[in-house]
C-alpha cells in the first residue's frame, strides 16, 4: 500500500507541474507582462531595462524555475488591473469562498445522503419517484439559473432573503465569518443552496444506486432470510455497506464545488476568490487568471491524494482474499 | 394438476408432518408472457427428515425454496398453491409475519459461504443480532448463544473469532457460520439451496455431515436442493425429483436411486460416474440427449417426452397425472393404467 | 430474453416461420420496443425536437429579426407579454427587453445559436476524442500513455473550469477588436476541448482490443493503412456509447454555454444566447419586468431536460447490466 500511495502522490507532484508550466506559460507569453507595470509614457528604453529587470531575457527553464520559486513563498506578481499584488487580494477572499463552500458541501451530503437512502427503500413510492423525478431537473438545471430563480422566488417575490452581497461578517477564531451574524447568516441560504444544489442530486444519485446495488446482494438476502426486521437489514446492513464507497466519492466533489463557486458568486455578487476570477478573465487579468488556476489545481491534487489514500485504507479489509483455500477447516 | 404429491407417499400420521407444499405456483410476468418456474410442486417434510430436491439447474428447484419463505425477487410471486408449516399456512403472509417465521421457524443455508456474510459486522454481531430478533433474551445471553452456536458448528477457538470478520475465515468455515446463524433461532425446518455447491470437494462432505447431525439431533427438517446426486446420495432420507417445474418423482432416497420409476431420474442414474464397487466398471457413463427446455419453450403434455427414451404418443398430448406406488410417487404415462 | 428461434418443433412436424423485413425487425427490437413504452423517452423526444425545428426554423418563424438595430423601436421597450409596443404597436407576444427587442424572436434566435454552438462543440470533441482514442489504442507505448496522461490531468479539473481557462487563454491571445466577433469560435473551442476526454477513453480501450486482432496485421502486411479499417472496423462496435457519451454531453455543453454568456464571457448581447438573455433578465428582476428572465429560463430548462431525459433513456437501453 505505501508503494501505492508513493505512486499516487508523485502522479500528483507531475500534475502540479503540468499546470504550474501552464500558469508560467499564461504569465509570460499570453499578453505583455510589461503592460501592468508602465505607465503611459514609458519609453522605448524603460521597456527594454524592465525587460532586463524582470528577468524576461533569461533562457525559460530559468524563468520557469524563478516563478515556481516565488510561488512557493506567495509571491505571484501583481494583477494587471489594479496593480495590487495577487496574493493579497486571494488572501482577502479566500474565507468568503471557503465558507460558502463548506455549508454548502454539509447541505448537500446531508441531504443527498438522506434522500438517496430514502429512495432506495422506498423505491415505488410516489414521493420517491417525485423526488427522482425533481432530481432530474436539478441535474439539467445550470447552477446559474438555480441561483437566479432562487433569487426571484425568495428575494423579489417574498422579499424573504437578501439577493447579493455577504451581509454583515462577525468574528469567528479570528476570520471574518458570516455565520455569526443573521444578516449572514441569511446572505448565506440562497447561495449555499444554488451551490449545493447540484452536488446534493449528485450524492443522491449515487447514494440511491450504491444502496440499490447493496439491497441486491445475498448477504442482504441472507439478512432477510434470518428474519431481521426492515429497519436492522435497511441501517444496520445496507447503509454502511453504501456509504464506504460513497464517501470517497463526495471527497472528490470538492473540486467540482470550487468550480461552480464561480457562476454562484457572480449570481449573488459574494465576495469571494470566484467572483475575482470571473473578474479577471473579463478584463483578461492574466496574473489573477494564472494564480487561481494554480491555487485551485493545488487542491484538486492534494484532495485527489487524499481520496485516494483514504480508499487505499477502506478497501483492502473488503478485498480480502480467502486465506489458503479449502484447508479441512 | 390435481392429485397431491408427496403426501400419500409414505403412509403416515399427519402428525410429524412439519412442511407441507401442494401444487405450488409461481408466476414471472414478462414482456414475453407469464413464465412458471414452479408449476404445481408439492411434497411434504417431516420432523427430523431430510428431503433432496433435486434436478438441472433452472428445474425451479431454488426459487421453490425461495417461495416457502416468502423471499421471492419482483415481479415474481406465488400465483397458486399453498404452504403450510406445522398445519399453518405461511403462503400469501405479510411482510411482518413472515419475519417472524423466517429465521425462528425455518431456517436458510445459501450457496455461496463467500458472499452470505455482510462484509463490515463481525460473525459474532451477525450471530446475535439474529437470535436477539427472534428469542426473548438479553444482549448478554445472545451473545452467549452466538459462542455456543459457534462452538456447535466446530470452529476451533471459537471464543477468539467470535469478534472475527467473515473474510478471515475459509470457505468451508464460513458455510459453518452459516449453518450456526440458519440455526441459533432454533427453527423448526431448514432450507438449504446447494450449501456445499460452491465449497472444495475435501470440505463438502464435512459440511453435510454437519448438517445432517445438528438437524436430525435436534429434530430439524431439512429441504436439501442440490443438482449432485452424490449429495443426495449420501444425506437425504427422501428426495423430490423436479423437472420444468414439475415433481416428476419423489420418494425414499434409497428406492429411487436404485430403481428409479421415471425415465428421467433413470437418465439422472446414469449420468453418475459410480463409484462403489456393485456396478460394472465398463458401463459407460449415460446422458440424457437434449437440454432441459426453457420457460418460453415447453412442451405441451409431459415436460420431458422430447428427451425421453420411452416416450409414446399420449406424453405429447398430456400431461401425465401422480400415480402412486408404495411409498414412492412419481408423474409418468408409463406407470398409470390407461 | 431472446425471441424464439424461427423453427419450432410441434409434435413431429417443423413449422418454419419467415423472418421479418428489415423495418418491421427494426421496429420490433429491443430499442424501439423500450421507446415506444417509455412516456418519458417520447414527450422528451418531442420536446427536443419541437425546439431543435424551431431553433432551425427562427428565420421563418420569428415574428421579428431583433438583431437590426433598424427594425428596433425603442418605445416599444419593457412590453408585457401579449401587450401591444408603445412606439410600433406591433403585439409582442412574449413581451419585449429594454431595447425594445421581442423576446419571443429572441429567445429562437438565441436557442439557434445554442444549439449551433452545443452541437459543433460536441462534435470538436467528438471527432477529436475518437482520433485521439483511436490513435492511442492502436500506437500503445508512449503515445498511449501521453494522450492518457494529457486525459488524467485534465480530469482531475471539473470542465467548466477548463473551459473558462481556454476561454480566457485565446481571449488573451487574440488582439482586443476581433474578441466579439470570434466569441462563438473561441466558445466551441474551448467547451469542445473541455469535453474530449470521455470520448478518448472509450474509444481507446476497444480500439486496443480490436487492434490485436487478424485483419489488423493482415492489412498491415498487405501494405493499406491500418488505422483507417481499424476506424471502419471499430465504428459500429462503438457507436453506442459514442451515442450515449454525446447525448449527455450535449446536454452539459448546452449548459456551460448557457453559463458562460450568463457570466459574460460567452455569447455577446449583440448576438445573445439563451445565457446571455438570462443575465439581461435578471437585471429586470426587481423592477418587475420579469418577463425577460422567465421565458429564456423556462426554454432553456426545456432543451437541457430533454435531452438529459432521452440520454438516460439511451443509457438505459444500451446497458447490457439490465437486459
Amino acid at each position: 500500500m505505501f508503494a501505492y500511495v508513493v505512486r499516487r502522490a508523485l502522479q500528483g507532484v507531475l500534475v502540479l507541474f503540468v499546470v504550474a508550466f501552464i500558469a508560467f506559460t499564461m504569465f509570460r507569453f499570453v499578453g505583455d507582462p510589461l503592460d501592468g507595470l508602465l505607465g503611459q509614457e514609458a519609453t522605448q528604453l524603460d521597456r527594454v531595462e524592465l525587460r532586463e529587470r524582470l528577468g524576461l531575457n533569461d533562457a525559460v527553464p530559468v524563468q520557469f524555475a524563478r516563478f515556481v520559486g516565488n510561488a512557493l513563498q506567495g509571491e505571484f506578481g501583481n494583477s494587471y488591473r489594479n496593480g495590487v499584488p495577487v496574493a493579497g487580494m486571494i488572501a482577502e477572499r479566500l474565507p468568503a469562498t471557503l465558507e460558502l463552500a463548506l455549508v454548502s458541501a454539509l447541505f448537500a451530503t446531508l441531504l443527498g445522503i438522506a434522500l438517496g437512502v430514502y429512495t432506495a427503500i422506498n423505491r415505488d413510492g410516489w414521493l420517491a419517484n417525485t423526488i427522482m423525478s425533481a432530481s432530474l431537473i436539478g441535474v439539467s438545471l445550470p447552477t446559474f439559473l438555480i441561483g437566479v430563480l432562487l433569487i426571484w422566488v425568495f428575494a423579489v417575490e417574498l422579499g424573504w432573503l437578501p439577493s447579493f452581497g455577504r451581509g454583515e461578517t462577525g468574528n469567528l477564531f479570528g476570520w471574518d465569518s458570516s455565520l455569526v451574524t443573521v444578516s449572514g447568516l441569511k446572505s448565506l441560504v440562497l447561495p449555499a443552496i444554488t451551490l449545493g444544489l447540484y452536488q446534493m442530486t449528485l450524492v443522491m444519485r449515487l447514494v440511491r444506486a450504491e444502496m440499490l446495488e447493496v439491497l441486491r446482494t445475498d448477504y442482504i438476502r441472507f439478512a432477510r432470510a434470518r428474519g431481521l426486521s426492515e429497519r436492522a437489514v435497511n441501517f444496520g446492513h445496507a447503509l454502511k455497506n453504501t456509504l464506504v464507497p460513497v464517501i470517497t466519492i463526495i471527497g472528490l466533489q470538492v473540486g467540482q464545488i470550487t468550480a461552480f463557486a464561480i457562476v454562484t458568486e457572480t449570481v449573488f455578487q459574494w465576495p469571494g476568490v470566484g467572483l475575482l476570477f470571473i473578474n479577471a478573465i473579463q478584463f483578461v487579468d492574466i496574473p489573477v487568471m494564472a494564480t487561481y488556476l494554480l491555487l485551485v489545481g493545488t487542491l484538486f491534487v492534494t484532495i485527489n491524494l487524499i481520496v485516494d489514500v483514504l480508499y487505499a485504507v477502506i478497501d483492502p479489509r473488503l478485498r480480502a482474499e480467502r486465506p489458503a483455500g479449502g484447508a479441512s477447516t | 394438476m390435481n392429485a397431491t404429491i408427496g403426501n400419500e407417499a409414505t403412509g403416515n400420521t399427519d402428525d410429524d408432518v412439519l412442511l407441507q407444499v401442494q401444487d405450488l405456483v409461481v408466476e414471472i410476468p414478462t414482456r414475453h408472457g407469464t413464465l412458471r418456474p414452479v408449476d404445481g410442486v408439492g411434497f411434504t417434510i417431516r420432523r427430523g427428515e431430510i428431503l433432496g430436491v433435486v434436478g438441472e439447474s433452472g428445474a425451479g428447484k431454488s426459487i421453490t425454496g425461495a417461495a416457502i419463505i416468502g423471499l421471492l425477487d419482483r415481479p415474481a410471486h406465488i400465483a397458486g398453491g399453498s404452504v403450510t408449516l406445522a398445519g399453518t399456512r405461511i403462503d400469501g403472509l405479510s411482510e411482518r409475519e413472515l419475519q417472524r417465521v423466517r429465521g425462528a421457524r425455518i431456517g436458510t443455508v445459501f450457496q455461496d459461504p463467500s458472499t452470505s456474510l455482510d462484509p463490515l459486522k463481525s460473525i459474532g454481531d451477525q450471530l446475535a443480532e439474529t437470535a436477539l430478533a427472534h428469542l426473548p433474551i438479553s444482549r448478554g445471553e445472545a451473545r452467549e448463544r452466538a459462542l455456543q452456536a459457534l462452538i456447535d458448528v466446530g470452529i476451533p477457538a471459537a471464543a477468539e473469532r467470535l469478534d472475527a470478520w467473515p473474510h478471515q475465515f475459509s470457505g468451508g468455515m464460513r458455510q459453518r457460520v452459516v449453518i450456526a446463524l440458519a440455526l441459533i433461532a432454533e427453527p423448526e425446518l431448514v432450507i438449504a439451496d446447494e450449501p456445499t455447491t460452491a465449497l472444495d470437494v475435501s470440505v463438502q462432505a464435512q459440511v453435510l455431515t454437519l448438517l445432517r447431525r445438528l438437524c436430525t439431533e435436534r429434530g430439524v427438517g431439512v429441504m436439501l436442493v442440490t443438482h449432485d446426486m452424490g449429495v443426495i446420495a449420501e444425506t437425504t432420507d427422501r428426495v423430490a425429483v423436479l423437472y420444468a417445474g414439475r415433481v416428476a418423482e419423489i420418494g425414499p432416497t434409497r428406492r429411487v436411486l436404485t430403481d428409479a420409476a421415471h425415465p428421467y431420474t433413470r437418465g439422472l442414474m446414469g449420468s453418475t460416474p459410480d463409484t462403489s464397487p456393485a456396478r460394472d466398471i465398463g458401463d459407460r457413463l449415460v446422458q440424457i440427449p437434449g437440454a432441459m427446455p426453457g420457460l418460453t419453450a415447453i412442451p405441451v403434455g409431459c415436460a420431458f417426452h422430447p428427451r425421453c427414451p420411452s416416450a409414446m404418443s399420449i406424453c405429447a398430448m398430456r400431461e401425465p397425472p401422480v400415480t402412486v406406488l408404495g411409498d414412492t410417487a412419481v408423474r409418468c404415462w408409463l406407470h398409470e393404467d390407461l | 430474453m431472446p425471441p424464439t428461434r424461427s423453427d419450432d418443433k410441434v409434435g413431429d412436424t417443423t413449422v418454419t416461420v419467415p423472418r421479418p423485413g428489415r423495418l418491421s425487425r427494426a421496429w420490433q427490437s429491443d430499442i424501439a420496443w423500450s421507446f415506444r413504452h417509455s412516456p418519458v423517452a417520447i414527450v422528451a423526444a418531442i420536446v427536443f425536437f419541437t425546439l431543435v425545428f424551431a431553433a432551425l426554423a427562427a428565420p421563418l418563424i420569428a415574428p421579428h429579426t431583433p438583431f437590426d438595430p433598424a427594425t428596433l423601436n425603442l418605445m416599444d421597450g419593457f412590453t408585457p407579454p401579449m401587450g401591444e409596443g408603445l412606439g410600433s404597436g406591433s403585439l409582442y407576444w412574449l413581451g419585449t427587453d429594454d431595447q425594445g427587442r421581442d423576446v419571443f424572436s429572441t429567445i429562437l434566435y438565441g436557442m439557434r445559436l445554442s444549439l449551433m454552438i452545443g452541437l459543433a462543440a460536441v462534435g470538436f470533441a467528438a471527432v477529436l476524442g475518437v482520433s485521439l482514442g483511436l490513435i492511442a489504442g492502436y500506437a500503445g507505448g508512449w503515445v498511449d500513455a501521453l494522450i492518457m496522461r494529457i486525459a488524467d490531468i485534465q480530469l482531475t479539473f471539473p470542465s467548466i473550469l477548463v473551459a473558462l481557462l481556454i476561454f480566457g487563454v485565446a481571449r488573451g491571445l487574440l488582439p482586443p477588436e476581433s474578441r466579439e466577433q470570434m466569441a462563438v469560435w473561441v466558445l466551441i473551442l474551448s467547451i469542445g476541448l473541455s469535453e474530449w476526454v470521455q470520448f478518448a477513453r472509450t474509444v481507446r480501450s476497444s480500439a486496443m482490443v480490436e487492434a490485436k486482432k487478424d485483419y489488423v496485421q493482415a492489412a498491415r502486411l498487405v501494405g493499406r493503412r491500418p488505422v483507417a479499417i481499424l476506424f471502419r472496423h471499430l465504428l459500429p462496435n462503438v457507436m453506442g456509447p459514442v451515442l450515449v457519451i454525446g447525448t449527455i454531453y450535449l446536454a452539459l455543453a448546452i449548459i456551460t454555454e448557457a453559463t458562460l454568456s450568463f457570466l459574460g464571457v460567452g455569447a455577446p448581447p449583440t448576438s445573445p444566447s439563451l445565457g446571455t438573455l438570462i443575465n439581461i433578465g435578471q437585471d429586470y428582476l426587481f423592477s418587475g419586468e420579469w418577463w425577460i428572465l422567465l421565458f429564456p429560463s423556462l426554454t432553456l430548462l426545456a432543451l437541457a431536460l430533454s435531452v438529459n431525459l432521452l440520454g438516460d433513456w439511451l443509457r438505459d437501453v444500451l446497458n447490457p447490466k439490465l437486459r
